[in-house]
């Protein structure tokens, strides 16, 4: 697999007068982890649900795994696996029977290698020992991890993840990026819908960045945080240092200072060479918070007064 | 994608419950009816009622009258309306229409399964009504029964109009159907799709009784209901449901087309 995986092109959605989704250009690219981020009422959730043939555009074109969306669908959804906006399932059936009416619904998923791919889905998703038990007594954790399984069941090439671990504790959360990391090595692109950043950073090749329905930014993550060419110092004795410095501190906030020059090895030699004792020293880069906050505006469901006149 | 549907109705403990409730009603009638022997007189209460002490092979034809002017839709309704509108409020249409199933196939295969249904509901009314019509009432094994304009029936004749008897009845009710599973691609909330089909039923019963609203009585959808009664004269008395027959099938045609011209082209937001 090659090339791009997802394209947009002018995407817009309005409903009513209200335009969720305003002029977007997607990129993702095979093998990426695409982390597309945004606040709530951002656009994310309406995005996805065009690329999965949900919602239908108001404007603008679709295109996954190289074919044109809502039209080919039948044909590129099957390798598509989905987590819209929280799992959902039929409380009185078991585990197994969800996913079994879920691949016999529709096209490309063979029934006579049906339950052997059930039962390693379940397995990867650490659900293989309630299989048989009725969703009903599912909690939200398990309920997000039959979700995740049956997003997997037909080995898509691409998975498209709403707040994937939305409901997971600690160690589920980290058992969910371990797979899909995995997952990921393997060959399959990813596209996280994320509000949490922290998730995003940790899991993220490339990032995209929702405002209010607009792309603000799109980029890989590596340049997004690269250095910013300034070297952050930890010492004790930040006054004598700044007088050591000059006018290479940038900034300086107790006992860290910013410092010109992309050299730690170099800032450590002046300051050590005139008696200073230096506790730390390593590269600025930006947090993908600050890059984030950088681009976009504000909370999408923070509504001034006025602003809606 | 038709398997599936009839999988997920039928595994369903709702549809065997309402299934059940639904035949409760005539199976009581029957004991009320074994225990007092008062049966309505000719021409008063349920159709078919009156002869069914002195022929319970009838009566699994008054367990249809019993339960078509209510019971039946509302079972009908609650299915249908719950057919789309169901599964948006549960999550899973998103999910079905990602995998994908295609928005025309989940139609059609939600169609068939409703029909199935139908055709198994009313089977069972019948089946119910004839072991518990046999069990409790006599059975004339002889010839004679009497039919609604005077003449006799062989036991033949009346096991086949009996089934003559079923599929219109099952025909009559998908006009219901057909109501209840348009508002259900309208809402989210199956509960408001079956509230509105119901709604339909009670103003067209309503406007039925009304001798104003004669000149539109005709284009009623329970109009010709009942009509199955015209089986049992002799002869067959065609008319009415042939134009009962009619009439379904264009509030079948016309309110499916609505239903598949806004499902295939709607927002998929729940």
């Amino acid at each position: 697999m090659s090339g791009t995986v997802i394209a947009t092109h002018g995407l817009r959605k309005s409903f009513g007068a209200v335009r969720a989704v305003d002029g977007i250009d997607l990129d993702v690219r095979a093998g990426d982890v695409y982390g597309f981020l945004g606040a709530n009422g951002s656009g994310k959730t309406t995005t996805v649900r065009m690329l999965l043939g949900l919602v239908l555009p108001t404007a603008g074109t679709v295109e996954v795994l190289g074919r044109p969306i809502p039209k080919a669908g039948r044909e590129v959804l099957p390798r598509v696996g989905a987590l819209i906006e929280g799992p959902a399932a039929y409380g009185h059936l078991s585990a197994t029977a969800n996913l079994s009416l879920s691949d016999a619904s529709g096209p490309g998923g063979s029934r006579r290698t049906r339950k052997a791919r059930i039962g390693e889905v379940l397995d990867q998703v650490g659900l293989g020992g309630v299989g048989k038990r009725a969703v009903r007594g599912f909690s939200l954790g398990m309920r997000q991890r039959l979700g995740l399984a049956g997003a997997l069941l037909r080995r898509p090439d691409l998975l498209v993840l709403d707040e994937p671990t939305n409901g997971l504790d600690p160690q589920g959360i980290h058992e969910i990026r371990e797979l899909l990391l995995d997952l990921n090595r393997t060959g399959t692109t990813v596209f996280l819908s994320s509000h949490l950043l922290a998730e995003i950073e940790q899991l993220a090749t490339r990032v995209g960045v929702l405002d209010r329905g607009r792309m603000v930014l799109q980029d890989d993550l590596a340049t997004l945080t690269a250095p910013t060419g300034a070297t952050v110092v930890d010492t004790p004795r930040a006054a004598q240092a700044r007088e050591v410095l000059g006018d290479r501190v940038l900034s300086a906030d107790g006992d860290r200072l910013v410092v010109r020059g992309s050299e730690p090895a170099e800032v450590n030699a002046v300051l050590v060479g005139a008696g200073v004792p230096v506790h730390g020293l390593t590269l600025q880069r930006p947090t993908l918070e600050e890059v984030v906050l950088a681009a976009a505006a504000g909370s999408g469901d923070r509504v001034q007064a006025g602003a809606a006149s | 994608m038709i398997a599936v549907e009839l999988r997920k109705l039928f595994r369903r403990p709702r549809t065997w419950i309402t299934i059940a409730l639904l035949n409760s009603l005539p199976v009581l009638v029957a004991v009320l009816l074994k225990v007092t022997d008062l049966a309505p007189r000719p021409g008063e209460g349920p159709a078919f009622l009156s002869a069914v002490l002195t022929n319970g092979t009838l009566f699994p034809l008054a367990a249809l009258a019993i339960v078509l002017p209510l019971f039946l839709p509302i079972a009908v309704a609650v299915v249908a309306g719950d057919s789309v509108a169901g599964e948006a409020q549960g999550g899973t249409l998103r999910y079905l229409l990602a995998r994908p199933a295609g928005r025309t196939r989940l139609l059609v295969a939600k169609l068939v399964a409703l029909v199935v249904f139908v055709l198994v509901t009313v089977v069972i009314v019948a089946i119910v009504g004839y072991v518990v019509g046999t069990t409790l009432f006599e059975v004339q094994s002889l010839g004679a029964t009497t039919a609604v304009s005077g003449t006799s029936l062989t036991p033949d004749q009346v096991a086949g109009r009996t089934l003559l008897s079923i599929g219109y009845v099952t025909i009559s009710m998908l006009g219901v159907a057909a109501f209840a599973m348009f508002f259900s691609t309208l809402t989210d909330s199956p509960q408001l799709a079956t509230l509105g089909a119901l709604a339909v039923l009670i103003g067209s019963s309503l406007l039925f009784t009304l001798d104003a609203a004669s000149d539109i009585a005709p284009y009623l959808p329970t109009r010709y209901w009942l009509s199955f009664v015209d089986f049992f004269r002799d002869p067959i008395l065609w008319r009415n449901v042939v134009r009962g027959l009619g009439l379904q099938a264009v509030y079948v045609v016309v309110l499916l087309g609505a239903a598949w011209a806004n499902f295939t082209t709607k927002d998929i937001t729940s």
